[in-house]
């Protein structure tokens, strides 16, 4: 376990270093929120019907523009091949890093998306969903999209690609997501739509880590 | 005592054949040169060693012992030093050198020692940004000082290194066979190890 703990305080530091990244993230999500209001009008009915949504979809768009970093600054300067020669087993190392992939930007997503709830117009009674979806949520991003950004290394245009992998695969999480909130709004209880939720998080936490490592060894064998 | 040997290997990269039929066996305290011209495979051989490529033909034993049984095991003997340095920008020298010792286990020098004998000591409190190349690659090479690793594999190690830590390298490889370590390197320089088996490589078509 001391291997876990040493590239945890590893990554830690780094995106600490690299706080820009975080603001970045947050930064795009913000935006783009905040560009629906102009696109639809302001008329707060239009703006609270379709916030939720709105959050869920810039979030996982947000979520997305960070991912390519995630294996690709130590793909480049050498460290990969270097970590998957280390004693520590690839599936851990890869969990450390999703680990720090989420606190640095699934955490700031959730802890900005009440302000943009309050701009949307979402009532505060689906506030504390939103924010169960978020965090049930987000690490299934930073998970499966630690599949595709291990998946595109090497790609030209990666980032694209790693889009283009990853989003179809997380439509299941939005239908979820947005659907617990909406039942909760309609009265119709969210805990079914936060249970599937659960579960995908639970499969994803069960395939992703694996799934990772063989596409970073693959990635360092060619 | 260990020894390490390469069967009949042959390596197929992008439809190429790179390296074919290639034997070898060292011994502990044995020492490897590969030679060859560029594109012969050296670098190939040097990443099948390491375990981060398979042979697709061919075996490598660690004490009569496929290295690919147990892949954990074999990390734990070896020690790469390739054509990038791996060294974070982000991080002081010493905190480069200090993840890898603790990542690898601090099974050999400490970074302190590994540092003082690559005579980049007085550099520990800088950032790595500022570093020149072969000031990097020093920093790797405390890695592999720290790793502690029965195997050391270099492909190219004294590229951007100046003659004074050449000659520091050779005297570490003495210092490690010494104490019955083995290394494989590639290079064109004169390290000084006037034991060393050679291996030749060849250009395939």
């Amino acid at each position: 376990m001391s291997g876990l703990s040493v590239i945890l305080r590893r990554e830690i530091r780094l995106a600490l270093r690299h706080s820009t990244d975080s603001f970045m993230v947050v930064g795009f999500f913000v935006i783009a929120v905040v560009l629906f209001p102009f696109g639809v009008g302001p008329e707060s009915n239009m703006l609270a019907r379709i916030g939720p949504g709105v959050i869920w979809v810039a979030a996982l768009l947000a979520a997305m523009l960070s991912m390519e970093r995630l294996f690709q600054t130590d793909y480049e300067d050498g460290s990969l091949e270097l970590l998957v020669l280390s004693p520590v087993p690839m599936e851990l190392t890869v969990c450390a890093k999703v680990f720090v992939h989420w606190l640095t930007t699934g955490v700031p997503l959730i802890l900005t998306a009440p302000l943009l709830a309050l701009m949307m117009n979402v009532p505060f009674e689906a506030w504390p969903v939103m924010l169960a979806s978020l965090a049930l949520g987000t690490p299934v991003l930073s998970l499966i999209g630690a599949i595709g950004a291990a998946l595109a290394l090497g790609a030209r245009r990666g980032g694209v690609l790693l889009s283009l992998l990853v989003l179809p695969l997380l439509i299941p999480v939005l239908i979820f997501a947005v659907g617990a909130i909406d039942a909760h709004l309609m009265g119709g209880g969210a805990k079914a739509n936060l249970l599937l939720l659960g579960g995908v998080l639970l499969g994803a936490l069960a395939l992703a880590p694996w799934a990772s490592a063989a596409a970073l060894r693959q990635a360092v064998a060619s | 005592m260990a020894s390490f040997t390469g069967e009949n290997l042959s390596c197929i990269r992008g439809e190429r054949l790179v390296l074919e039929g290639i034997n070898f066996a060292l011994e502990g305290r044995g020492a490897m040169i590969l030679t060859g011209p560029n594109g012969a495979g050296k670098s190939t051989l040097l990443r099948l060693m390491a375990g981060l490529m398979r042979p697709s033909q061919g075996r490598l034993l660690w004490n009569d012992t496929n290295v690919s049984d147990d892949a954990a095991e074999h990390n734990c003997r070896i020690s790469y030093i390739g054509h990038a340095d791996a060294v974070k920008p982000a991080f002081s020298v010493s905190e480069n050198v200090g993840f890898w010792a603790e990542m690898n286990g601090s099974k050999g020098h400490t970074p302190e020692q590994a540092m003082t004998s690559l005579g980049i000591a007085h550099l520990a409190d800088l950032s790595a940004r500022y570093l020149s190349a072969g000031q990097r690659r020093r920093v790797n090479l405390c890695r592999m000082l720290t790793s502690g690793a029965d195997l050391w594999l270099l492909d190219e190690p004294t590229t951007a290194l100046d003659s004074e830590t050449s000659a520091s390298l050779g005297e570490l490889i003495a210092a490690h066979r010494h104490k019955g370590g083995m290394v494989v390197i590639s290079t064109h320089t004169d390290l000084g190890i006037s034991d060393a088996v050679s291996l030749p490589l060849e250009v395939t078509r």
